[in-house]
């Protein structure tokens, strides 16, 4: 057997080697820059990596060759022996991902909330509620690990739209998740709910790689050959009702659903997203959605859009279901975070449902938008608005850190209007309201699927979209119309509020008021929930967040064409 | 050929049912581990019965990332454990509902 050296088309890959390169820089600094100037240097290294990443993918995007018909736009090129294909819809995505990776840096860098300490563990070795753990607070000391983390994460999420091979897109799929797994059980806070979240995510995760993998190992004994294109001509002219083929795909999606946070694959998603750190979570719960969308995307449309008629169905009964529980299950939360992580399952049924739109290119109009446009947009403006209101979640705290029961928040709109109102614009555009972001990505996904003829998932979509605007409606009632809760009449408070002062005492200062009252009723008249002022950079990634959300909803047109401009995925 | 797949199809199903069932996180790790091994022999299988390599490069893939796993897995289910003195993973179990 001969081997060639594969080509590689370092001229359209480098903005991912700019940002490889400061994740590698960012590990050589951990070791060789004096502790005290670890954060500042490994924030400006990240920082300088994901905006280089960026310019050069906006270069690299004005640039890419034709390769279309002349009624199927397309560009760009496929390189390294065909496993990675570099096309207007890989750009796109490397752009939000970057994007979203900044916010991410911007996020992780917020020190002021703790007055000067990170929102990660000092040292995630030491116990906690030990001396050595006081001793890493009082010493300050810091995980500036956590920017290298995020880089290589980011790695991953744009190798991983951009994988044109099974084999790449298994291997991207674990660089984009390890770094997540140990970032979850980073946090300084409730160090108990980080380290289960972080076990649990990593448990599930590795058993839904094992599906993949398995998966990959059936499609390739069907096809003989692991890149895209060979699977689309076995496809082709195999049998399609292959045992092989159905089991392989199957195991597959299963991999892919669980990253997406899909129905029946979504139980970890409520855990992870409350547990994480909310920077983690935040960024996390954005960026990952982004890229493995884009994933799902290139290998339902390119690798086995010929065996769209078996996989359309599946995704149909998914999309449903995913959309209903997210919507129902949220109704009955009492905490922040996990309201959101249930409201981030339904918009991923939302998204679904534009991925279900595919159709054939001749059956498409010039007027209309594809399914892939859709789906871009509607990343965008999900990502934007969770990222956002995550953001939001990690200011208002009361001296044992984050409050993110819900209870809590009671009369928040009274108190700081600013807060409350950006948080109240986040719901409705997650609500899809018009005049937000959110109803211009809800209106373009449900039109492509129409479009396609599946018109039953988007009279649930409209269903569950009605008991979504429910409980988003309802945090913003709770904020700006209910009495704000006073702290002395402990009788009266929410009984998760005691539970979760309860659990967050494990690490935290409420020893002082110990003696006279029992625990629950201690917890109960905790000090009251304030918004504190967060550091620059937060206020600056809120604020993009909210810009975002405001311009797509009022002005989609340019954002809607860029993604329309792409062209489709090459092959 | 057919019998080295049947022998990875049942690997496969040992260690996705030991996930399942067993408590220990060390040993829910290890039927991962388990499962990943058994997509190496179907990928080895297979690449003979194609003819062509990619299969065989695959199962060296599969044993990096298997490797750079056990890094971070291990990692994880070590400070649990000393958290809670116990590495079942029934115990954790304050994130519900």
């Amino acid at each position: 057997m001969e081997f060639s050296a594969p080509q590689i088309a370092h001229e359209v890959l480098w903005p991912a080697y700019v940002v490889f390169g400061a994740a590698l820089l960012g590990v050589l600094g951990e070791a060789f820059l004096p502790r005290r100037r670890r954060f500042v240097g490994q924030v400006a290294i990240a920082t300088l990596g994901l905006i280089g990443g960026l310019v050069g993918t906006a270069l690299v995007a004005l640039d890419l060759p034709s390769v279309g018909s002349d009624d199927v736009a397309a560009y760009g090129v496929t390189t390294v022996g065909d496993t990675v294909a570099l096309d207007g819809p890989t750009m796109f995505l490397w752009g939000l991902v970057l994007l979203l990776g900044l916010g991410g840096v911007g996020l992780f860098a917020e020190r002021r909330l703790e007055s000067g300490l990170s929102a990660f563990a000092g040292q995630a070795a030491a116990l906690p509620g030990t001396e050595a753990e006081r001793k890493a607070s009082t010493e300050g000391l810091d995980h500036t690990e956590v920017y290298p983390l995020l880089m290589f994460a980011v790695v991953g999420m744009m190798l991983f739209p951009a994988a044109n091979d099974l084999l790449t897109l298994f291997v991207a799929l674990e660089v984009l998740s390890l770094p997540l797994y140990l970032l979850c059980g980073l946090s300084r806070r409730r160090r108990l709910l980080s380290q289960e979240a972080a076990m649990k995510y990593f448990l599930l995760g590795a058993f839904s790689s094992g599906f993949v993998i398995y998966g990959i190992a059936l499609v390739y004994g069907f096809s003989g050959s692991m890149s895209y294109a060979a699977v689309t001509e076995a496809v082709r002219a195999g049998d399609s009702g292959s045992v092989l083929l159905l089991t392989g795909l199957g195991m597959i999606t299963v991999g892919m659903l669980f990253k997406v946070g899909a129905v029946p694959f979504h139980a970890w998603t409520p855990d992870v997203y409350q547990g994480a750190p909310t920077a983690v979570t935040a960024f996390m719960s954005a960026a990952t959605k982004v890229a493995a969308f884009g994933a799902t995307l290139r290998l339902f449309y390119v690798a086995f859009g010929s065996e769209r008629w078996t996989w359309q169905p599946m995704l149909w009964v998914v999309a449903i279901i995913t959309m209903l529980v997210g919507a129902v299950l949220a109704v009955s939360q009492t905490d922040v975070k996990r309201m959101l992580a249930y409201s981030s399952i339904a918009h991923t049924g939302f998204i679904l449902t534009g991925l279900i739109g595919l159709r054939d290119t001749a059956e498409v109009g010039p007027a209309e938008i594809t399914s892939l446009q859709a789906v871009l947009f509607y990343l965008v403006t999900y990502s934007f608005a969770t990222l956002g209101a995550f953001a939001l979640v990690g200011v208002v705290r009361d001296d044992s850190g984050e409050v993110t029961a819900m209870a809590r928040w009671a009369g928040l709109g009274r108190r700081s209007p600013v807060v409350a109102g950006v948080f109240a614009l986040f719901l409705l555009s997650m609500a899809g309201i018009p005049l937000t972001a959110g109803f211009v990505g809800k209106w373009a996904v449900f039109a492509v699927a129409v479009s396609a003829g599946a018109w039953p998932v988007v009279v649930v979509a409209l269903a569950s979209s009605m008991i979504a605007v429910f409980f988003y409606v309802r945090v913003i009632l709770l904020m700006y119309f209910t009495a704000d809760p006073d702290p002395s009449k402990a009788g009266s408070a929410d009984v998760g509020v005691g539970g979760d002062a309860a659990l967050a005492g494990a690490s935290s200062s409420t020893e002082a008021e110990r003696g006279t009252v029992t625990v629950r009723s201690r917890a109960r008249v905790a000090d009251a929930v304030r918004v504190e002022t967060p550091s620059l950079a937060t206020v600056v990634v809120i604020a993009v967040c909210v810009g975002v959300t405001v311009l797509l909803g009022v002005m989609p047109g340019p954002v809607l064409d860029l993604a329309g401009s792409v062209g489709t995925f090459i092959r | 050929m057919t019998p080295y797949i049947v022998l990875s199809a049942i690997l496969f199903a040992i260690g996705a049912a030991g996930v399942l069932i067993r408590r220990n996180a060390i040993v829910v790790f290890m039927c991962v581990e388990l499962m990943l091994n058994a997509s190496n022999l179907a990928l080895v299988s297979f690449a003979r019965q194609n003819g062509n390599l990619e299969g065989q490069v695959a199962a060296f893939f599969v044993m990096v990332v298997a490797a750079a796993e056990v890094v971070v897995g291990l990692a994880i289910i070590m400070t649990i454990f000393r958290t809670r003195r116990s590495a079942s993973v029934d115990d954790a179990s304050l994130l519900k509902y």
